[in-house]
């Protein structure tokens, strides 16, 4: 076999990320929802340090630290707004929240 | 005093203003009518000065005029008659002649208008229009003496219209009473009539002249031949003018409805001197008139045929003023009958007896109504004399004056009327004859009302009876002077057959036909010819030969003698008219309803006035109220329904811009926007309000960019 | 030779992984299959020499994260609630649409792909600096380089845990 290539790399961060937004896409549940989201980021930071990696720049790098601590930053707000829609709602069902519906 | 008598006519008019503008807050009478009376007094005193002064002046220079203003300046006038170029100046000043003719009826119009105010002050005593009443009867005045010192016919046009309209407004004072409406209405039409020939014939004066004014006028016609076409025409209108105002047929039909007005309204206007404007007018134009034998036949004629008739429908009144008001249009017939034939001096003479003696009975019929309640028929009256003795007595002599008994005045006047009625220029026996019979009917019908007004069984309401009491004496003492008058006046023109002894001293001393002379012709002529310097004296020349060739004519052919013999038969034919009366109506009371019976069917013709009224009613009233009525028609037929159908087709293109605008604009513009409504629905559908249809659209979108960049990249 | 057997197996857990947690019933589990995946990113990390960052990944993700999740997750309560439908109406066209996506991804990157050879020492050499070790070399680029970022990305934390707190307290 040839050696693994970035496109290897590449391909398997597209793969993560399609399985995230299905996820994202097709699950009621809005916990669930969000885990899913965070496949989509690690699809995007396996991205950065591949092409860190095989074009030498550490750039890629430092940004996937700062993506992941940002998406920290998200995961906790998000969580806290479930924690205020359970509260309102008894239900974390996506469905359940339309009120934009028009 | 005879610079200024032009005062003459302003004084009674500063009276109008004060009595018509501060009148209703005077609560005075007294006072009313003493600035009333008192106007016309100071009227009668200049007028007295200006006379006496004028008559210091010899007889050819007896013409004063003075001008007030120029009133029209000047216009161009375009004439083609025969005497005048072809333009001329219209120029119309406002200035007054005195001169004999118009200082007669001044002397007249004043005094006997004086009188009759005074009269009146105590008759419409408690008349609740008191002040308006006086205002127009000075404004009356005014306006006659207007007429009668105007020194053109323009002039005289202004008064003639203004006593007409003076005539209306006191006919119909009573403005409660709807006949006296109607019969100011009818007074006022009638004359009209009379006024378009007036002024139809002013304008072929104009026309043929060049002038209005009295001077250039008359001066113009001594140039003429006689006989011409346009001087006949114009004597012709003016004689229909003079028909109108003057009662004569066939215009006289308002002057008995006319005494619906007051009894001195009556008396000053409708006897003494509006119905003489007529008279006075044809005398003023006597140098026309003299110039067309046809116009003056007419005029005689009109005249004499007036008489007879209006004597005969005074036979069958029952209503004093109705006798008195059909006397008054015979006597007016004389005096156009006495101008007609050539004796315009005569004319005017037997107007100035007939003022004071026609004054004098209406008033005295006044008093009588005044006494008995307003009573006007007199077979609800009789005995009356023993109750009223100053107004039997007074009443008494004027009917003696208008029968023509000798030594009175209405005999000398009448008389005169009667011998230049056969020997005058254009006289002939067939006058005289007519007019004999008219005195005969004359003194027949007066005395008729004379014995049954006041003698006889009293036949009075006796309620009205008991308060039957003589008048006042501001009602009486006009009668008695009047009465004195009556008797004396006639001295004034004394026939000449009788100037012999005093009777000759007198005429001597005055003579109103010699006075009147240089207006109108007469016997002392020949010089003022000479002279050539008054054009208008001067002018009279051909009317003054005729007068003279009359005079001449009568004392040869005949001489005295037939002047006499005609003298006597018109006094006797009075007498038998008296006795005719006394006869049937004092001593055989019954004999005048058998009477009746017999001639019925005559009796009936002059009861209704030979149907004169009902005949003009059918020719010419209904006939002007049909045109009315079918004019109304159109007017409410077409031009209404023009206007309302107009207003309906915009009302009806309302309506359907109306239903227009609900359907088819709203219409437009709702289904816009329900339109919109419905697509939106579409629209609105994709807003499920679920976050993560959103995101697969986002993801679509996403999709959607990719291919397009591939596919553009490829093709690139 | 190595490299490519522990790609290949690697890969395997991450995509199993992910397949298992989005598709599982249970929340639990789905978290527990989470976890598997991110450490198996991290292993992927390791074999791209990032050594640092496998070891925050590890920390943060495997670590921080999950426990958070899990934590809501108790909290909510829900129990086995997923025994109805849990899928969306929409998870057909969803599925359908990120396949094609995934596809055109597929097609672009081997459209556009040119050999990727190895580094050459001189461009290693150039990123290194001299430096020793992942760790040093992150710290070095992130303090020096990239100061800023680093500190507005601590503000960022505090903003986000002052929004978290108040997200979350009953009352205010």
């Amino acid at each position: 076999m040839e050696g693994i290539g970035l496109n290897h790399y590449l391909l398997l961060s597209a793969l993560l990320f399609a399985i995230g937004a299905i996820g994202v896409l097709a699950r009621r549940n809005v916990i669930l929802v969000l885990m899913a989201l965070e496949l989509m980021f690690n699809a995007a930071n396996i991205n950065l340090v591949a092409v860190s990696r095989f074009h030498p720049d550490l750039t890629g790098q430092i940004f996937s630290i700062f993506t992941i601590t940002i998406a920290a930053a998200e995961v906790a707000i998000g969580l806290g707004l479930v924690i205020a829609l359970f509260r309102n709602r008894d239900v974390v069902n996506v469905d359940e929240f339309n009120l934009l519906k028009g | 005093m005879l610079d200024l008598f032009w005062l003459v006519p302003l004084i009674p008019l500063a009276g109008v203003a004060i009595n018509g503008l501060f009148g209703r807050r005077i609560k005075s009478e007294k006072v009313i009518a003493g600035i009333a009376c008192a106007t016309v007094l100071a009227s009668f005193i200049i007028s007295a000065g200006a006379v006496a002064a004028l008559a210091q002046l010899p007889s050819e220079e007896r013409h004063v005029e003075i001008v007030l203003y120029d009133w029209i300046p000047s216009g161009v006038a375009h004439l083609s008659g025969d005497a005048v170029e072809e333009t001329a100046t219209f120029t119309v000043p406002f200035a007054f002649l005195l001169d004999p003719l118009s200082a007669v009826m001044i002397l007249v119009v004043t005094g006997v208008g004086f009188l009759i105010h005074v009269y009146a002050a105590g008759y419409m005593h408690g008349d609740e229009g008191f002040y308006r009443f006086f205002t127009y009867l000075n404004l009356f005045v005014f306006f006659m003496l207007i007429l009668v010192l105007g020194s053109s016919y323009g002039l005289m046009f202004i008064g003639w219209e203004g006593v007409g309209l003076c005539s209306y407004l006191l006919i119909g004072y009573y403005i409660g009473k709807r006949s006296a409406g109607d019969a100011g209405k009818k007074a006022f039409i009638v004359n009209r009539v009379g006024d378009l020939g007036f002024i139809l014939g002013v304008f072929t004066i104009f026309f043929t002249f060049g002038s209005m004014q009295y001077a250039q006028v008359f001066g113009a016609a001594q140039e003429m031949e006689a006989g011409a076409g346009a001087i006949t025409a114009a004597c012709l209108f003016l004689l229909i003018g003079a028909a109108g105002k003057s009662a004569q047929i066939p215009l006289y039909v308002w002057l008995p409805d006319a005494m619906e007005g007051p009894t001195p309204v009556s008396a000053l206007i409708h006897a003494a001197t509006m119905v003489t404007a007529g008279v006075y007018m044809i005398a003023r134009s006597s140098a026309l008139f003299a110039l067309s034998p046809f116009a003056m036949t007419t005029v005689a004629v009109v005249g004499a045929a007036t008489a007879l008739l209006a004597a005969t429908i005074a036979l069958v009144q029952n209503d004093i003023k109705r006798v008195l008001a059909y006397s008054t249009v015979s006597q007016l017939g004389y005096m156009v009958m006495a101008c007609g034939v050539g004796a315009f001096s005569v004319g005017i003479f037997h107007l100035v007896t007939h003022a004071f003696f026609k004054a004098l009975l209406f008033l005295g019929a006044g008093s009588v109504m005044h006494a008995l309640h307003d009573e006007l028929d007199m077979w609800k009256m009789g005995n009356v004399k023993k109750y009223m003795p100053t107004t039997h007595w007074t009443f008494l002599i004027g009917c003696m004056a208008i029968a023509g008994i000798p030594g009175l005045a209405g005999f000398f006047s009448k008389d005169e009327v009667l011998w230049y009625a056969w020997s005058g220029p254009h006289g002939h026996p067939l006058f005289w004859a007519v007019g004999a019979l008219v005195a005969g009917l004359t003194a027949f019908y007066m005395f008729r009302m004379y014995f049954v007004v006041f003698h006889g069984e009293s036949r009075m309401d006796p309620h009205v009876e008991e308060h039957a009491h003589e008048s006042s004496r501001v009602m009486t003492v006009p009668l008695m002077v009047l009465a004195a008058l009556s008797v004396v006046g006639g001295y004034i023109g004394i026939p000449g057959v009788l100037r012999v002894g005093p009777l000759a001293a007198l005429h001597e001393r005055f003579s109103l036909l010699d006075w009147l002379a240089p207006a109108l012709g007469g016997e002392e002529h020949h010089a003022a010819l000479a002279q050539g310097r008054d054009t208008l004296v001067a002018s009279l020349q051909p009317v003054m030969a005729i007068v003279q060739n009359a005079e001449q004519a009568a004392e040869e052919a005949h001489g005295a003698g037939l002047e006499l013999a005609l003298m006597l038969a018109s006094v006797l034919i009075a007498l038998a008219g008296i006795g005719f009366a006394y006869f049937i109506y004092v001593k055989m009371p019954r004999r005048a309803g058998e009477l009746a019976t017999r001639f019925a069917g005559l009796h009936r013709t002059l009861t209704h006035k030979y149907y004169v009224d009902e005949a003009y009613d059918a020719l010419f009233v209904n006939r002007v109220k049909d045109a009315g009525d079918a004019l109304w028609v159109v007017d409410d037929g077409l031009v209404d329904g023009i206007v309302n159908g107009a207003a309906h087709a915009t009302k009806r293109s309302a309506s359907a811009s109306v239903s227009f605008d609900d359907m088819v604009v709203d219409g437009a513009v709702n289904s816009v926007g329900d339109e919109l409504t419905r697509s939106s629905r579409l629209f609105r559908s994709w807003q499920t309000g679920y976050v993560q249809n959103y995101a697969l659209i986002i993801a679509l979108g996403i999709f959607i960019i990719i291919s397009a960049y591939l596919f553009l990249g490829s093709m690139a | 030779m190595a490299e490519q057997a522990a790609f290949y197996i690697i890969s395997a857990i991450i995509l199993g992984g992910a397949v298992a947690m989005v598709t599982s019933r249970s929340l639990v589990r789905s978290v527990v299959w989470m976890v598997t995946s991110f450490i198996g990113v991290g292993a992927l990390f390791i074999l791209l020499e990032a050594e640092f960052i496998a070891a925050v990944q590890v920390l943060v993700y495997a670590g921080g994260i999950v426990v958070l999740f899990l934590f809501v997750i108790m909290l909510v309560n829900l129990g086995d609630v997923q025994h109805e439908e849990y899928l969306q109406r929409q998870w057909l066209p969803a599925l359908l649409l990120v396949v094609v996506l995934t596809a055109e991804v597929g097609f672009l990157l081997w459209a556009g792909s040119r050999e990727h050879g190895e580094p050459s020492p001189e461009q290693i050499d150039a990123v290194l600096r001299g430096l020793d070790g992942n760790i040093e070399t992150v710290g070095m680029s992130l303090y020096t380089d990239y100061l800023l970022p680093f500190e507005v990305v601590s503000v960022l934390l505090l903003v986000a845990m002052i929004g978290a707190i108040y997200l979350a307290k009953k009352r205010i």
